[in-house]
Parts: structure tokens; sequence; C-alpha cells
């Protein structure tokens, strides 16, 4: 299909949601599709068997801070750069990019580098949501290596990075793009159609455009957008969603854990919703508890959205006082299995609890 | 004694006080060339008032005519936008996000030069001053009056854009220069859309400053004037010339401000019930809770200091339905006067309830006497529970708060709320607007990532309160009454841990004898 602004907007709205709190804000990423579809650019999205099993895909990302990338915006190209330098390194044209997160802006950067390149974009990513880092993803997850990875700044200065774990990678790579200024553009996780089949998180673009249109579409008829998206989610692979909190928000707290934004927000309840719920924030939303009982837990989605608008809210921007309605999403079974939590499930963030399905929760 | 103006769409409000008392008040209808009404008003205030102009101390204007002229698309000049951080930036250039309306009549004139700063203060690259000089040259071919000038990360270091702007200074003389790190915090686009919104406004703001000056001239006051900017502290002429942007808020920073003063409260709920729509804001330490979301200016995104403010539709004018259960958000507005029951027109609206339920006495009660109890008394709940949860809405906890009410609209309130610990109903609410600028003080502001590695927490928060306050002192604060009254930290996600966004606030009394 061939994305138009409409579909643009929606997808991004889709996009901060899958973030869970993360990811940072699309609207620089959104600008920047635009800009490049002004330039009679097109977007076109494909779906994963679409893709011949033995063609390659090179996915595209920005790595490093958002609040880098909202001051310092990028020459535009540098994704793009990476890209090519991976093909020149592997010595074949890819066939497709794709992104590695849907969550946040990274759901757009494959979009721009599709435009500029006349390449498709694969309808499927890595993390089915966001992480805060690069070893976090489904590829790595079912034996795809991350690495060889390409890192390009502004002036087209390129790190190209071989390890011997994606865990390497990750450390690498980030110590890398401090020195690039904080923020910079990845090409990682060379693929075959096989793999991305095998083990991507799959039709993630179309579902952050269906979730964005569902809460468009909603506002704009007058219907609870809360419930719109409640019927939606069981016609998706995120089979499942419910509230599990509505309230207002009584407490931030933030901090710095090892480079991450750390933190917890309280929310009290309002109408039926009693006590007060927290949730644990480490760049993305991690746990949901009410009154010490758990609701939610990583990766299953944990999304703070606007009681008035169902906007997702990221969580640079929650802050004191602010109506809220905490949407649980189930994630996709690719998701759940041992493997996948062994890496990003509640074991991956130091978190002592064992993953209980949002399905199963009280 | 001074003298508070509130220069409005439609109406220049003017108090005279002494002190903290307001001697008099008057309003009048805002005129095409503003000096006369504003002239209008300073007779009627001196006169009720008893005063001469020689006992005038300072005059205080706040006005939304900056606001409006961007929001008309008039008045405004091209602009030469020039954006310093190349090779970097390339992929959105200024203007980008723009209605295309604002972006014409703003010409389009952009130019991108090699310069800006890394998040820790390194360069992206050395800043090409043979590009600048091109660029002048440019400009002055076209006959550009107007430069803005946004180089990254200018909050954490300004120095490019101060050199950029000797250079365009030195081949083009008579351009009128914005600086970014003058105007707004980190998020670049915002801030160079302010920046440029600014310097197309250069021009009005000198005439409009002019404007000021004759009126006050020709009344023979001679004492200095200042204006209100968005966060209800005042800036001097020769500020407001270089940075009218500033202003685009001061309307309800001026009114809450105001309201505090008025009602003696600096912890309180505002509710401006108006004609139309209420605004429902926060007061912390007497100044208005500040909104954290991107704010849109005639259809462009800033990121300007804003009260946070919730508007919602109830008003003296609120048409009423289904027995009262049902209010606004539509209202007979302006046209009050002909259309309520109480004026004989035939449509029911807020005052003819709060008519018939004697709470006030506007119009011919006898013209609401059909009207039963019951949809009285459900109609004055409903409008109580409005003005409740918008309240409720906007507050930050859930102790509650004193709520001041102002506004022509107030008398539609008459009961306690449940959200509110009491109900203020101030004297001279109908000019609170005037009052806080007239009470407004003057402040400075730092909000930049500070590198705490080496300086420590408390040292980088220090520096930050001093510079907060040298920049207080700088434009004009007594340097004894300057207090920091708002400290923000925000630690950057992905950066070594040492890398934090401080934002400190700080604000004191005009000094008077300056």
């Amino acid at each position: 299909m061939k994305l138009n602004r409409t579909d643009l907007i929606d997808l991004c709205r889709g996009a901060a949601f899958l973030g869970t709190g993360g990811g940072g804000d699309p609207y620089i990423g959104r600008l920047m599709v635009e800009h490049a579809m002004a330039e009679s650019h097109e977007v076109e999205i494909i779906d994963p068997s679409e893709v011949p099993d033995d063609a390659l895909v090179l996915p595209t990302a920005m790595m490093g801070a958002p609040t880098v990338l909202v001051e310092k915006l990028p020459r535009g190209d540098e994704a793009v750069k990476s890209l090519q330098r991976l093909e020149r390194h592997l010595g074949k044209k890819a066939f497709a990019t794709m992104p590695i997160e849907i969550g946040g802006i990274n759901s757009t950067m494959p979009l721009v580098v599709g435009a500029r390149l006349g390449l498709p974009v694969v309808d499927a990513d890595g993390m089915g949501r966001a992480f805060p880092e690069l070893q976090m993803e489904t590829f790595a997850v079912y034996g795809v290596s991350g690495t060889p990875m390409a890192i390009t700044n502004e002036y087209g200065d390129c790190t190209l990075v071989e390890t011997h774990d994606n865990k390497m990678m990750e450390w690498i790579a980030r110590g890398v793009t401090i020195r690039m200024g904080g923020a910079a553009y990845i090409a990682e996780y060379p693929m075959t159609g096989e793999e991305v089949k095998r083990t991507s998180v799959p039709n993630t673009l179309t579902l952050a455009l269906k979730i964005g249109r569902c809460i468009r579409e909603a506002r704009e008829s007058h219907v609870n957008p809360f419930q719109a998206l409640l019927d939606l989610l069981p016609k998706t692979p995120y089979s499942f969603g419910k509230i599990i909190y509505r309230g207002k928000i009584i407490d931030m707290f933030r901090e710095t854990r090892a480079g991450f934004a750390a933190g917890r927000a309280q929310i009290q309840g309002l109408d039926e919703w009693s006590g007060v719920m927290e949730i644990e924030i480490q760049n993305e939303n991690l746990t949901a508890r009410v009154n010490g009982k758990l609701k939610a837990i990583v990766p299953d989605l944990i999304c703070i959205m606007d009681s008035e608008t169902a906007e997702p809210i990221t969580t640079e921007t929650l802050r004191y006082g602010q109506r809220v309605t905490v949407m649980g999403v189930a994630v996709p079974p690719i998701m759940r299995s041992p493997e996948a939590l062994a890496i990003f499930g509640p074991v991956g963030f130091g978190i002592d609890e064992p993953f209980t399905p949002i399905e199963q929760m009280e | 004694m001074r003298i508070g103006i509130d220069v409005g769409g439609t109406n220049t409000d003017a108090v005279l006080m002494d002190g903290m008392e307001v001697k008099s008040y008057n309003k009048t209808p805002t005129t095409a060339d503003v000096s006369s009404g504003i002239m209008t008003v300073l007779r009627a205030v001196l006169e009720e008032g008893d005063a001469e102009a020689s006992d005038i101390t300072a005059v205080m204007i706040g006005t939304t005519h900056f606001t409006n002229a961007v929001v008309e698309r008039k008045r405004l000049l091209e602009v030469a936008a020039i954006r310093l951080g190349l090779p970097a930036t390339k992929g959105l250039p200024p203007m980008t996000d723009w209605p295309p309306d604002l972006g014409e009549t703003l010409g389009y004139h952009r130019y991108l030069v090699h310069g800006g700063h890394e998040f820790d203060g390194r360069e992206i690259a050395p800043l090409n001053e043979a590009e600048l000089k091109e660029a002048a040259n440019d400009m002055r071919t076209k006959g550009l009056k107007a430069a803005a000038i946004t180089s990254v990360f200018s909050p954490v270091n300004p120095d490019m854009e101060a050199r950029a702007a000797e250079i365009i200074a030195n081949e083009a003389p008579d351009a009128m220069i914005s600086l970014s790190h003058e105007i707004g915090r980190v998020g670049f686009l915002e801030r160079e859309n302010a920046t440029i919104m600014n310097a197309c406004l250069t021009d009005l703001a000198a005439k409009v400053v002019k404007s000021f000056e004759s009126a006050l001239a020709s009344l023979n006051i001679t004492a200095p004037f200042y204006i209100s900017q968005n966060d209800g502290t005042l800036m001097t002429a020769e500020f407001v010339e270089k940075y009218p942007v500033l202003t685009f808020a001061s309307g309800p920073t001026n009114s809450m401000r105001g309201a505090a003063k008025l009602a003696g409260a600096k912890e309180a709920m505002v509710v401006d019930i108006g004609g139309t729509t209420s605004d429902v804001g926060m007061l912390l330490h007497g100044f208005p809770r500040e909104s954290s979301v991107a704010v849109e200016i005639g259809g462009v995104r800033t990121n300007f200091r804003m009260p946070d403010v919730l508007a919602f539709g109830l008003g003296g004018g609120s048409i009423v339905r289904d027995d009262g259960a049902r209010i606004g958000p539509d209202s007979v507005g302006y046209e009050l006067t002909e259309k309520a029951l109480v004026f004989g027109g035939d449509v029911l609206t807020t005052t003819d309830i709060v008519v018939a339920a004697g709470h006030a006495d506007i119009g011919d009660r006898s013209k609401v006497a059909h009207l039963s109890s019951e949809l009285i008394e459900t109609a004055v709940t409903t409008m109580h529970r409005m003005v409740d949860e918008a309240v409720d809405k906007m507050k930050t906890s859930a102790e509650p708060l004193p709520v001041i009410l102002v506004g022509g609209g107030s008398i539609l309130m008459s009961r306690d709320l449940p959200s509110a610990s009491k109900i203020i109903k101030p004297d001279y609410a109908s000019v609170a607007n005037a009052i806080g600028a007239a009470i407004a003080q003057v402040g400075g502001e730092v909000d930049r990532v500070f590198s705490l590695e080496g300086l420590g927490r408390d040292n980088a928060l220090a520096q930050a309160k001093e510079e907060a306050t040298a920049k207080a002192v700088g434009a004009g604060a007594s340097a004894s009454s300057v207090q920091i009254v708002d400290i923000e930290e925000v630690p950057l996600a992905y950066l070594p841990s040492s890398a934090t966004r401080i934002r400190v606030k700080a604000v004191g009394d005009l000094e008077m004898n300056k």
C-alpha cells in the first residue's frame, strides 16, 4: 500500500501508543516523511509475505536520545548512508528496509529511508513496541545477528560494528552514538526474507496505522475512543486489551539510572477506580501495580492515554494533574516465548517477578 | 502610583493603583490606532482617581496586539530565516510545518549555514562566516529588513548566534535581528518558529511602542512604561521592540495574576467566566502554572512559556437546554442584550437562570417568572458541576484549594464547590487583566542542558540560580527582591548520566528608581 498524509499522522499516533511511553515523540520523524513526500517521493509498505526468502532486508533506525533529536535535527540522509554502507559491506543490494522498533519515532525512520531510496518498507518490526536497547529484538531472540551494523552522523562519518553478540553491539554502538552527539542513525540486523518472516513481529506498521485511525475516527464521530480501541485489538495480533486504570497523576518521580530515564508515576483512581496505581518506568512503562498488586507487566503494553482525547502520553510529558486512562494490551505470542521473555521480559529489566499475561491478571 | 493597562481585541481597560490599592478603573473600546483608546482610559482613571500625571511612577501595559497580527496575518514583515547547524538539520528546512498562507506572507527566505553545537557544548561545525555574508548580501538584494537567527543547542551555548548577529549587522546595518536563545528553550523547531515569528513582528513592535509612548506623552506622563510578557513578568519598551513575541500569552497570565492579587492568594485556582467560555488555571506561588505541551499560535508550533489554561463552554450567554441539564457550549455571545429572555429575546441563557434564581438583577425579571423552579434548580446545579469538574481537572492534588472567580460571568456562581476550600469573588474582578499588568514583576529564566560531570549537581543548580537571578536584575528587578520561583530538573535518557536539563526561574519587584 502507498501511504498518504492522513495515514502518516494516524500511523504516528498509533506508534506513540505502541511506544508505551518511550521511543520518543514521532513528530520530527513524521515531518521528515512529509518532507520526502512533498518532494514527490512515495512510501510503499509491503507485507512480509511479499519478500522473497533470499532477498536482503536492512532495517534502519535512529539511535540515541530523543531529547537530542528534537534539538539537533538530522541532515536527512544519515540512515540512508548507513543502509548503503551495509550494502557495500555485504556486496548485495537491499530489497527493502523495515523498522526495528514500531513504538515512537523509529516507526518513521525507515519510511524516510524507503521514500528516499525508492525501497519498500516491510510491514513488521523487531520489538512490537519500544524497548531501550538494541539487543531487545525478536530478531535477536530467534537467532539473527545484529551486526554487521552501520552508524552514521550528519557528516556521513560512519562506523561499521562487528561484535561477537548483540549485547556487545548495543554497548559499542551506544558509545559511538554519544561521540556523534547523542543521536545517530543506524542500519542493523541484516536479514533474509526467510528470517524476516520467521523472526519479526508481523504487520505492526499497519497495526499502528489502524490504532491511530481508530482513535481519530472515534473522536470525529464522538464515540468512546477507548471502547473503539478495545473493539479493534481482538482483530489484530495484539489480541486482547483492557482498561486497567483511570485517574489523575498525583506524583512523578524521575531519575537517571545507568544512562536511562527511570521514574515512577502515581495515579490516584477516579470514579470506580479506587486506590493508587504505580507505574515503574525505564524509558518505557514496565509495570503497573495498584496498592502493590500487579496489573500489567512488560513485555505486555502499558499505555497511558489522555482520558479525554485518548492521545497517548510519552514519559517525558507525563506530569502532575493529568487525567489519564491506562490500557494493558497483550503482545503477540512471538514476544512471549521463554526465549523472548529471557531477553525483554521482566528479568531483562531486573524485575524480580514472573511474567503474567494481561489476560490472566485480575 | 502606577497604572495598569490591558489593550485587548475588544476593550482597553485601565486601573490606577496606589501601592496595592485600586484608586480607579475604566474601560473603553479598543481603537484602531491603539493610542487614542489608551488616552481615553488614562484620562478617565486619572480624573476619577484624582491624580496628576506627575504622580505616576510607572505604567504597565498588557496587549494582545502581536498575537492578533499573527492570527490575522497582517502587518507582518518578510523574514530571513537563518539557521546555524549544517551539516545537521538540513532534513527539515525552516518553516517546514507552517500554514502555507503564513509562510508565504513571510516569504520563505531560508538560509542554512554551517555551525551549531552538540548537547555537551562541542561544535557541530565552526561558524561559516562566508556563508553568513552571502546570506546578508542576499537579504540586502531582496530588501529584507528582519532576520531570525537560530543555532543548534544555542540554549547551551549562545556564542554563535551572537557572532552571526554581528556579521549580519555589519553587512546589513538596518536589519532587525532576532536571536533564538533569547526567546525559546531546547526544542529546535519550536524555538526557531518563535524566533521567525518574532522577527516578522519587529516593525509592528516599533510602531506599537511609539503609539504607547505618544499616548503617554500627550498626557504628560513621563514615567517609564513596561509591557507584560507570557510568564507574568515585565519587559521594558526597548526589549519589547526586540522581542514582541514574548507578549503572546500575556492576556490570560495577567488575568490570573490580577485575580491572585485581588484575592490575596498565592496558591489557588482561578476561574475567569466570560460571555461564551470560561478559563480555568492554577496559581503556584502567585504565578500561573505553565503548560508543558507544544502550543500552536496562528497554526505554528511553539514551546512558549504559556499558562496552562483549560477553556470550557460556560459563560453568561451560554444557551440552556434539556430543562437545565445541558448548558452550552454555544452562546448568544455579544447578542446577549437582544436574545436573552430578560432582555426581551427568545433564547434561554444562563443569565436568565441567575436572574430567575434571584442571584442577579439584570434586565426585566418578569420575563423569566414563568420558569419552573425545577428547571432553575437543575440549571444552577449543572453550571456549578461544570465549573467544579473543570477546577478539579486542573488541580494538581486532591487537596481543596481556594477558587477565585473573575470575569463578567462570575455572577453565575452562587454556591460552594466540592473542589474548592472556599470561593472568592473579589472586587474589581472585571479589570483583573489590567491589575495583573499593574502588579507584574520582572523575571529571568535559565533553561539548558548542564553536564554535571566535574561540576556536580549542587554547583550546577547554584550556577543556574545565579544566572537566572542575574537575568532578572538585568531586566530591571531590584536585586534584594529577587526570588527563585521554579526549579525543574530532567535527566536526559541515553546520554552519560551527567547530562541534565535544568530550568530555573527567578522573579523580583521592579526597581522603581531605575
